[in-house]
């Protein structure tokens, strides 16, 4: 049998998820979720230089997914890295035990089967399970403290996925039936690349209906005003590595569903134009979460909101549109899973060190703590957008090319990002300078990952590789 | 397909939107069970049709499904749950039943307009499944905006599924995958949200989401 690395990537997690489900050791558990982790981003590396297999009925490889793939499969490595560390602590602290330590393991890792899925899956059906499944697994991770706080997220989560998991799947349902009478009955109306093919002939107003449960549905997943309510809790109660991975890592898979559908009405000259409807779900985003970053009294949910905003702007980007808009978006959309995970690496380090979320608590981290203080002070420069940063590029980006198609969006825009970069310096100078309060204990975990983050985003906005660019503008052609 | 067939599975799928409607005012947990258990027959005997007029075998396992599971195991394990947790009262709702209706008359109104005016050009039997399919989905959303208890809200998310289903089986030819991955998924869904009926109530002392609503990170 010839090397398949799609094969591989849904592979690895499965059979790694089955093996954490049942060891008991949790020191050779984590280092063997890591192991998994590492295993699956050497297969989806892979797919960049071995010859690409045709898409099946099932699963596909193009230009789109393998940088999602590549995105995925590393975040999800740093983050386990992250992970076996801070679990050590968890443990010590009681805050779980050895089998929610085994449970978390194996849930992390079909976590990680479920996103590769839907990003390689070829046929609509089958992505939308992926996402369900993607849900189910990170509802049980979120819960898994059992305090109140973390039931309540975890339960608030679990209603709205499913409600907006719902809508999805009725749009993928109109989907098939658009594409019913066009490409016929079976299977064959549900494969992706073969939509696309046959789009220009389906019945619009079918497709636009879609399209609108889609954005609904997988938008609520993405985190999208009005249907983010589930977002902040569920980062603020759950696991630090799984708030890493679902602002990370989720919220860019349930986007990528989005982007697939909208290349498919692009493809269709009938149907409605998917961006103003993009354009205005990022923008209320970005205003919502903007304002709403100034209320926030915990350290995780400010950054949950953070995370909101940079969804918006992303959401706003690719419904702009054009080679420009979307490469900015892209180029966002990676800079922000990096950068928001290497936040949450450092807060998850900080909220050990201190035992608690509040802000109000934590004070003067540059004086107690300065390796990890002076990192937080880079990611959060990082993430509100200041150059040098990769996000500043990519802002820029998206600010320019919206200054030159429509500028009066373009302002509102410039607006949110100010009032989002307010609140986060506010906050910042609250924690991270200033007379330390709490406790000054060293930690203990790694800070690897956290630096690698931070060091790649600082890298970025120096010095892109021609090699990536290139590849970008390519993907941005196909997103139209 | 010639006049009788379509006026029955016409007149299955009528029967769910009723059923609907009639979940959305029962006071009562234990009438609530039985409520849904009907939605589910109601299911179950129209997807059974659909598998006949449209002689596609393959339905009939979903109809099983919907019979066996639905109608059958969730209602009776859920009635249990009830059971053990005492919260067989009557049920708060938010807004009256008066209001609720009208808001779910609307909808289903609202739904016809939308469905059959894009759907025009398509099959006359899936444009009004379709039709009805997402007034049931609709007065599942409304039934989980207007219940304050978490039995209920699960309840109201199994009839919006139960929708989808049918939508699933209108849509002439659709893959079974599907249709398994819906019935799939209920199962999941059921089984995380037993564990967590059992985790509120050893937490709380109640399933009322209301109360769980005091314990917002944001307030402490």
């Amino acid at each position: 049998m010839s090397y398949d690395p799609e094969v591989l990537i849904l592979l690895i997690p499965l059979v790694a998820a089955a093996l954490l489900a049942v060891l008991p050791a949790y020191r050779a558990s984590a280092r063997l979720n890591v192991a998994a982790t590492f295993a699956t981003m050497a297969a989806g590396l892979s797919l960049f230089v071995v010859e690409r297999p045709a898409p099946g009925a099932y699963l596909l490889v193009d230009d789109l997914n393998i940088v999602f793939i590549a995105l995925t499969t590393f975040v999800a490595f740093t983050t386990s890295i992250f992970s076996a560390t801070y679990i050590a602590h968890e443990l010590e602290i009681d805050r779980l035990t050895p089998t929610y330590l085994r449970f978390y393991h194996a849930m992390y890792q079909l976590l990680m089967f479920a996103m590769n899925l839907a990003l390689l899956a070829n046929n609509i059906g089958l992505m939308w399970v992926a996402i369900e499944l993607a849900t189910l697994t990170t509802v049980l991770m979120v819960g898994i403290y059992r305090t109140h706080e973390a039931l309540e997220a975890a339960w608030k989560y679990f209603i709205l996925g499913s409600v907006g998991i719902a809508l999805a799947l009725f749009g993928t349902i109109l989907v098939y039936m658009a594409s019913g009478p066009v490409v016929g009955e079976g299977l064959d109306a549900m494969v992706w690349t073969r939509l696309v093919e046959h789009a220009a002939a389906f019945d619009p107003a079918l497709l636009n209906l879609a399209f609108i449960f889609l954005l609904l549905g997988y938008g609520t997943k993405v985190g999208l005003a009005p249907l983010h309510a589930w977002l902040p809790d569920a980062h603020a109660e759950g696991p630090t590595p799984i708030s890493a991975v679902l602002s990370g890592l989720l919220l860019n898979v349930a986007l990528y569903a989005v982007l697939r559908f909208k290349i498919l009405l692009a493809a269709n000259p009938d149907a409605l134009a998917p961006g103003p409807l993009m354009v205005t779900m990022g923008l209320a985003s970005l205003l919502f979460a903007g304002f709403m970053l100034y209320r926030r009294r915990d350290i995780k949910r400010l950054f949950a909101y953070s995370s909101i905003e940079h969804m918006g702007i992303i959401t706003f980007a690719f419904g702009i549109g054009g080679p420009l808009a979307n490469f900015g978006g892209l180029l966002h959309m990676v800079m922000h899973s990096l950068a928001k995970s290497g936040i949450f690496f450092a807060v998850g380090h900080i909220a050990q060190a201190k035992g608690t979320q509040k802000i109000a608590d934590i004070r003067g981290l540059t004086v107690s703590h300065p390796a990890l203080g002076w990192a937080l002070v880079l990611g959060v420069v990082a993430i509100a957008g200041l150059p040098p940063l990769g996000i500043f590029m990519s802002e820029f980006l998206v600010v320019t090319s919206t200054f030159a198609r429509e500028p009066l969006l373009a302002i509102v825009l410039v607006v949110g990002l100010l009032v989002a970069f307010g609140a986060l310096f506010l906050r910042l100078n609250e924690v991270a300078f200033g007379e330390p309060v709490g406790s000054t204990a060293p930690v203990k975990a790694s800070y690897v990952p956290m630096y690698v983050h931070f060091a790649v985003v600082t890298a970025a906005g120096l010095y892109l590789p021609p090699t990536l660019v290139v590849w970008f503008q390519h993907v941005a052609s196909l997103l139209g | 397909m010639d006049g009788l067939d379509f006026d029955i599975a016409h007149l299955l799928a009528g029967g769910l939107v009723l059923m609907s409607f009639l979940l959305l005012y029962q006071d009562r947990m234990y009438a609530l069970l039985n409520m849904f258990a009907l939605h589910a027959v109601v299911l179950a005997l129209s997807v059974a049709w659909q598998a006949y007029v449209q002689d596609a075998p393959h339905l009939y396992v979903t109809a099983a499904i919907a019979l066996v599971f639905k109608a059958i195991i969730i209602p009776s394990a859920l009635h249990r749950i009830v059971e053990r947790l005492g919260i067989h009262r009557v049920i708060e709702t938010v807004g009256g039943v008066g209001p609720t209706m009208l808001a779910g008359m609307a909808l289903v109104a609202l739904s016809m307009v939308v469905m059959l005016k894009v759907t025009a050009g398509a099959d006359p039997l899936a444009r009004e499944d379709l039709a009805f399919a997402l007034s049931v989905v609709l007065l599942g959303l409304l039934m989980m905006a207007t219940r304050r208890n978490a039995v209920s809200q699960v309840i109201g998310f199994m009839s919006l599924e139960n929708g989808l289903v049918l939508a699933a089986t209108g849509a002439k030819g659709m893959p079974l995958v599907v249709e398994i991955s819906v019935a799939f998924s209920i199962l999941i869904a059921f089984i995380v949200i037993g564990i967590f009926l059992f985790r509120i109530r050893e937490r709380f002392d109640t399933v009322d989401v209301q109360v769980i609503d005091r314990f917002r990170g944001e307030r402490r």
